[in-house]
């Protein structure tokens, strides 16, 4: 059942929100062992919010949206009182005192919050090998990994532990954990959903979105985590677009531009398998046969975007962890003086690819680099968004691969960083624009393994690339994407 | 390849970042940064003098709230989660007398 029968269902009285828990429950504590998905399985408050759920419906009030549907949330994000970890050792021990908004929107929508999911440690990477606390598996093929940084959300859906999921996307770790583990993903616009109570990797770039197995359903989860809050200065003020209003609205007429230097194209990037260039030219086709108009398109500085994000989002990581000092919360490591146990704590606690971030951050910002290389990343990010401007002019919205390949195995790529940066070439220019995009399943590879294309427009355009998602959802449902 | 950067960089990158490292680790990280800012080359070797910086997604302004008190996060309970608080205050090992 997707979240919105689900939900449906409650609502009319026709399940509980209880029973709807024990059946997902019962599916974690079946395949959890061998998935990792979750940190940690938040049963006890997830009782207590389903009983009350279903106390409203008994008393004839209305729970919400999302009346007794299970969500994972992604272990970086704020609940108080239980441990918010990151995937990282520094955290140790530590019990937010407060809620992220997005945490107490849930609530607020009826949602259960059934557990806390892995993550590469502080966002950092794109497998989930990077956790503390052991890498997530992907559920297609435990011997593969789900992507990351939001991997235990993506597995966790794609699982069925729960119909829904929470994640953070700052380089694509929503879109490229969805399309290895076969589910939606979106990142919205920079500022449509709350930061407050995330904890952040790189401000700038940083956005938390939905993970779910339909477009609506991602949607409906959307629009409830969705809107202003003064407890972000970035978070934007205008009401958000409703998105499941306009789903079913198809693409007849609508401009589809090819980003041809994403999509394989001459000039583009490489490295992007023929399997999932196979896969994006037919979901492009399918569109045209939908009504689209379709054209070719060229964002010429995007083949710049990982470079450039390689180098802010560091530079951004290495001012936002200078907090994890051993002073205020987390792992102490005690030592004779507050600078020696600053560096003794921060040590012990952070792993290999954290340490390594910091350091480019801390390198790219240092007295003689800053204009070389954080100094010139900001222009470039100057270029992208002049080069999309210029591109929605000629098209509604663009579609490019989501990953370059398709799931890959433990250990392939944690030799040479550059080797798994290079997963979030796709999915960076969004980030660096600030613009919305989402990642749809499309058929399988030649490995068998799952496939996603991914929608972009420009900024508050999720009525517009959800509705063009729908439309694949609904051809890759009939056997059109093979 | 290392000659984008050198272990002596390394040590002192480290030493700003307050992470200490030990000999293998400053190898390693060495010849991973070289390879990162290997790729970064294509940013940095850009003519774009005339090109304005973006630091941000959106054009922000400063955002200013009504001066109404609201209620704020308890302060026991932030302080209960220091490895070592005392009186109301974080408690933390000497900081005179250290070397800057």
């Amino acid at each position: 059942m997707t979240a919105i029968e689900l939900s449906a269902a409650v609502r009319a009285g026709e399940r509980s929100a209880v029973d709807v828990l024990d059946e997902h429950l019962a599916r974690i504590e079946e395949r959890d062992g061998e998935i990792h998905a979750f940190n940690l399985v938040t049963a006890d408050l997830a009782r207590s919010q389903a009983e009350a759920v279903d106390s409203a419906v008994a008393e004839g009030r209305d729970p919400g949206p999302l009346a007794g549907v299970p969500v994972a949330v992604k272990d970086n994000t704020c609940t108080r009182g239980i441990p918010t970890t990151c995937s990282s050792r520094i955290l140790d021990g530590w019990l937010p005192p407060y809620n992220a908004t997005v945490v107490d929107r849930l609530a607020a929508a009826g949602a259960v919050t059934i557990g806390k999911t892995n993550l590469d440690e502080f966002a950092m990477g794109s497998s989930t090998e990077n956790s503390a606390f052991g890498p997530t598996r992907n559920p297609h093929d435990t011997s593969k990994v789900p992507g990351g940084s939001s991997g235990g959300s993506a597995a966790a859906v794609a699982a069925a532990f729960a119909p829904l999921a929470i994640g953070s996307d700052t380089g694509g770790s929503i879109r490229q954990p969805a399309a290895l583990c076969g589910v939606v993903g979106a990142k919205p616009t920079y500022g449509a959903v709350s930061r407050y109570g995330l904890i952040a990797f790189a401000s700038s770039l940083d956005q938390i979105g939905p993970f779910a197995t339909t477009v609506a359903d991602a949607a409906v989860l959307l629009e409830s985590i969705g809107g202003h809050d003064p407890r972000d200065s970035t978070s934007i003020e205008a009401p958000a677009p409703s998105i499941l209003d306009a789903l079913d609205r198809g693409v007849d007429g609508l401009r589809v531009g090819v980003l041809t230097e994403l999509a394989g194209g001459p000039g583009g990037v490489e490295g992007i398998s023929p399997d999932v260039i196979a896969r994006t030219t037919q979901a492009v086709a399918a569109l045209e046969a939908a009504g689209a108009e379709v054209s070719e398109v060229s964002v010429p500085s995007a083949t710049l975007g990982l470079s450039a994000y390689y180098l802010i989002a560091p530079a951004e990581a290495s001012s936002n962890l200078s907090r994890y000092d051993g002073v205020r919360y987390g792992l102490r490591v005690d030592a004779p003086t507050t600078g020696e146990m600053n560096t003794a704590s921060r040590s012990a606690g952070f792993g290999d690819e954290v340490k390594r971030r910091i350091m480019l951050g801390t390198y790219a910002l240092s007295a003689g680099y800053y204009d070389a290389f954080y100094g010139k990343a900001l222009k470039v990010r100057t270029l992208i968004l002049r080069d999309f401007a210029a591109a929605y002019e000629k098209v509604d919205v663009l579609v490019t691969p989501t990953s370059p390949t398709t799931a890959f195995g433990f250990g392939d790529k944690t030799a040479d960083p550059m080797a798994m940066y290079v997963n979030d070439v796709c999915t960076i220019p969004s980030n660096l624009s600030g613009h919305p995009a989402i990642s749809v399943p499309f058929g399988v590879g030649d490995d068998g393994l799952p496939i996603g294309v991914q929608i972009l427009g420009p900024a508050q355009s999720e009525p517009t690339i959800f509705s063009v998602a729908a439309v694949l959802e609904d051809v890759a449902s009939k056997g059109g994407a093979r | 390849m290392s000659d984008r950067i050198t272990r002596d960089e390394v040590i002192h990158v480290a030493r700003l970042a307050r992470l200490e490292l030990a000999p293998d680790e400053v190898d390693a990280f060495t010849e991973q940064l070289a390879r990162v800012l290997e790729h970064a080359a294509d940013v940095e070797s850009l003519e774009v003098d005339d090109v304005p910086p973006t630091s941000h997604p959106l054009p922000l302004v400063n955002v200013f709230r009504a001066d109404e008190i609201t209620p704020s996060i308890d302060r026991d309970e932030v302080l209960a989660q220091a490895p070592f608080a005392e009186d109301h205050m974080f408690r933390v090992p000497p900081v005179l007398g250290e070397e800057p």
